[in-house]
């Protein structure tokens, strides 16, 4: 109780004592000549957040930059490297595999969870009990990761040999399937497996990746679901008429007439989605183990590079690459953003 | 329409029956105030809004079950309904390339369309580029492309501005005169009804009031509900008295002053012959006071307006005024209503005068004061 009570004043004194300096300066400010007061007062106000994002920001980038061009260990490796980490990422097996991870993390989770959302949010319009569907299919997004690969870790339990013993959803399915599917459908460590199926190839990434990838479509889904739908809502019933009399069936209305018109809001979801696929690290962290098994990716390279196998400047060439990634999608996304003010 | 019915799931009757025939080539407009069910008989004539009971023909054919993409028809929506996506020549080309129409062919009629309506210069154009007018002459052309059994259009002028709504009324009348497909024009402004419709149908509630050409409907209104709705500014309606008839004539007793009807004039009411002693409600267009007339009516002229073409006045009579309301006919409780007069702009009267204006009695009209039915000639 004393330690929150601590806790608080300590925190009460500072957002006081920053009141203070803020009022302070822009006293100080008031009190200079005129055309120096605006000027004085616009730093007053931009300037902390300026600080805060240039010290939290851009110094950290350049310093990351200058350290992708390092190896050796610890805090700050001294020896210079030149591209050499970015030559390890691009021609080392193991690092391959994480772009290649990536690439198909990219690639399935965005389409997926776009594809469903735009399929929930299509059957579910105007349906009965359609605001109770849309929270319960929205709720994945709102548990962590970290709880989420909990989950879908109990999930993808495998335990012994008997399928009615399994306490893991999917196994027991699974292991049911054995008498109806050609084959065998038996027990399997689902994490653990880095084949497709019995497919052994570097450019297909294990079935274990693709479970994994399941549970962030689960969660990314449920976010596509509701911004789609809202969009869809906001299709005038008589664009959809007029198709329709213009000789439009109803599925090709909904691709010729509706789905253009929530087009932007389609590519900002996928925009979105695709940030968060790309900065993939927590579940991966839970559920592959910190990248155990095939299922590393770039975000999470960086991580076990910097601090577990404490190479700095390699895990700071996956930061840059991560960094160069993203900025076409920002882009694209600004670009949008635009064209979507600017009206269609 | 044979008996349309349109009922909604909580029980409401938008449209309680309706037997309407429209002749090929026609342009008939359906018109009412707002909630009188047009929109919905258009809807569901486009197949929008499904039939609660009776049948839609379409050359003869019943089309109740059939999806609008099957009845050939082209609709202009109020709001035009442009698909924002697709460029001017996209919108008007769509559904011809639904119907898999060969691309020559499409790039053609599209290229005739867009001449015919002055949209050349913007066919590639997205629709959000436009102006209203430009919008509004995409849907139509949307809808001329195709050459359909019928075109519906629903409000498509109330959008555009007064002066660009009467030119656009003009154009859309001269089109379909020239193309001669059937048309079903719905609009709530009678001025719209009457100047584009070959024949007009008033709507009240979902029921027919009345269907007739233009002209009938002016001259010849079958209601009070017509009578007041069609003309602007709309026809003066007092209580009044049928005082005597007899084979020379039909005496009125309007407001403590007696009109006498002979003649053709009584002839065309002779209805009113078996009602003597009891109250009616007498109708007076505003252009049927002072010009040529054969009696006269005692005004108190309360106010005058210039309108520039014409004037018109104001003024109080000492009978009660009678008005078509929702549910039937309402009969004012004060004894005293105002009268309008349209009067040639060189009328001298003034505001605060007693005047006696001249009325011609071939003009007047008759209507029951509780069912609002006209009474006409016996």
């Amino acid at each position: 109780m004393v330690e929150i009570l601590k806790s608080l004043s300590v925190v009460a004194v500072g957002i006081i004592g920053f009141i203070a300096v803020l009022g302070g300066l822009y006293w100080l400010a008031s009190q200079l000549p005129e055309p120096w007061r605006e000027r004085a007062r616009v730093a007053v106000f931009v300037g902390p957040a300026l600080i805060l994002l240039v010290g939290g920001l851009i110094i950290p980038s350049i310093v990351n930059l200058r350290l992708s061009f390092y190896t050796g260990n610890g805090l700050s490796p001294t020896k210079w490297y030149g591209l050499g980490n970015f030559r390890d990422i691009f021609t080392n097996d193991d690092n391959l595999m994480v772009l290649r991870n990536t690439v198909w993390w990219v690639l399935v989770v965005t389409a997926a969870s776009v594809v469903i959302g735009i399929i929930i949010a299509r059957f579910a319009d105007k349906m009965r009990g359609e605001p109770i569907a849309k929270a319960l299919i929205f709720l994945p997004t709102a548990i962590s990761m970290v709880g989420a690969g909990v989950i879908w870790n109990f999930m993808y339990a495998t335990k012994g040999n008997d399928p009615d013993k399994q306490f893991g959803l999917i196994t027991y399915f699974w292991m049911k399937l054995d008498p109806i599917l050609p084959g065998h459908q038996g027990p399997n460590y689902w994490l653990q497996d880095k084949r497709f199926f019995g497919i052994d190839s570097n450019w297909l990434p294990g079935v274990n990746t693709f479970f994994i990838m399941a549970v962030i479509v689960w969660i990314q889904a449920g976010f596509a679901t509701v911004v789609i739908s809202a969009a869809l809502k906001g299709v005038p019933d008589d664009l959809v008429e007029a198709a329709k009399i213009d000789g439009a069936t109803e599925r090709q209305a909904f691709f010729k007439v509706v789905l253009p018109y929530v087009k932007g809001t389609i590519i900002t979801v996928a925009t979105t989605i695709l940030i968060a696929v790309m900065k993939i690290f927590d579940i991966i962290q839970t559920m592959g183990k910190g990248g155990s098994f095939g299922t590393s990716t770039i975000a999470n390279e960086m991580y076990e590079q910097s601090f577990t196998q404490d190479n700095k400047g390699r895990g700071a060439a996956w930061a840059v690459l991560l960094f160069l990634a993203v900025i076409p999608i920002v882009f694209i996304n600004s670009r949008n953003q635009r064209a979507m003010r600017e009206g269609r | 329409m044979v008996n349309l019915q349109k009922r909604y799931a909580n029980g409401f009757e938008a449209v309680p029956g309706l037997d309407l025939q429209i002749n090929d080539g026609e342009f008939l407009v359906l018109v009412g105030p707002s909630g009188c069910g047009k929109s919905t008989v258009l809807r569901m004539v486009a197949g929008l809004e499904d039939i609660s009971g009776g049948d839609l023909l379409i050359d003869d054919v019943r089309v109740n079950a059939m999806g609008p993409q099957q009845r050939d028809i082209a609709m202009v929506f109020q709001s035009y309904a442009l698909y924002p996506n697709m460029t001017v020549g996209e919108n008007i080309a769509f559904a011809m390339k639904l119907r898999k129409t060969d691309k020559a062919e499409i790039k053609a009629k599209v290229a005739e369309v867009a001449e015919l309506l002055e949209l050349t210069p913007v066919l590639d154009r997205k629709p959000g580029q436009l102006s209203g007018g430009q919008r509004q002459r995409v849907a139509m052309g949307r809808a001329i492309v195709r050459q359909p059994k019928l075109f519906l259009m629903d409000e498509p002028l109330s959008n555009l501005d007064a002066k660009l709504r009467v030119q656009t009324r003009a154009e859309i009348s001269k089109l379909q005169r020239r193309l001669g497909v059937t048309t079903v024009y719905v609009t709530h402004d009678q001025v719209e009804a009457m100047t584009m419709g070959d024949r007009v149908a008033v709507l009240r509630r979902g029921e027919l009031m009345q269907v007739a050409t233009p002209e009938m409907l002016y001259s010849d209104p079958a209601n009070l509900f017509v009578a007041q709705f069609i003309g602007s500014p709309s026809m003066n309606v007092v209580r009044g008295s049928v005082a005597s008839a007899d084979p020379s004539g039909i005496t009125l007793d309007i407001a403590g002053q007696t009109l006498r009807l002979t003649g053709d004039a009584a002839g065309r009411l002779s209805g009113l012959a078996a009602r003597v002693g009891e109250d009616i409600a007498v109708g007076i267009r505003p252009e049927a006071l002072e010009g040529d007339g054969d009696a006269s009516i005692d005004v108190l002229v309360d106010l005058v307006e210039m309108l520039g073409s014409g004037k018109l006045a104001h003024c109080t009579i000492e009978a009660p005024s009678v008005r078509s309301t929702d549910t039937g006919v309402e009969i004012s409780e004060r004894n005293e209503s105002t009268v309008i007069a349209s009067l040639d702009p060189r009328h001298t009267v003034r505001a605060g005068e007693r005047v006696s204006f001249t009325l011609d009695t071939h003009r007047l009209h008759a209507f029951d004061v509780t069912t609002g039915a006209a009474i006409g000639r016996s």
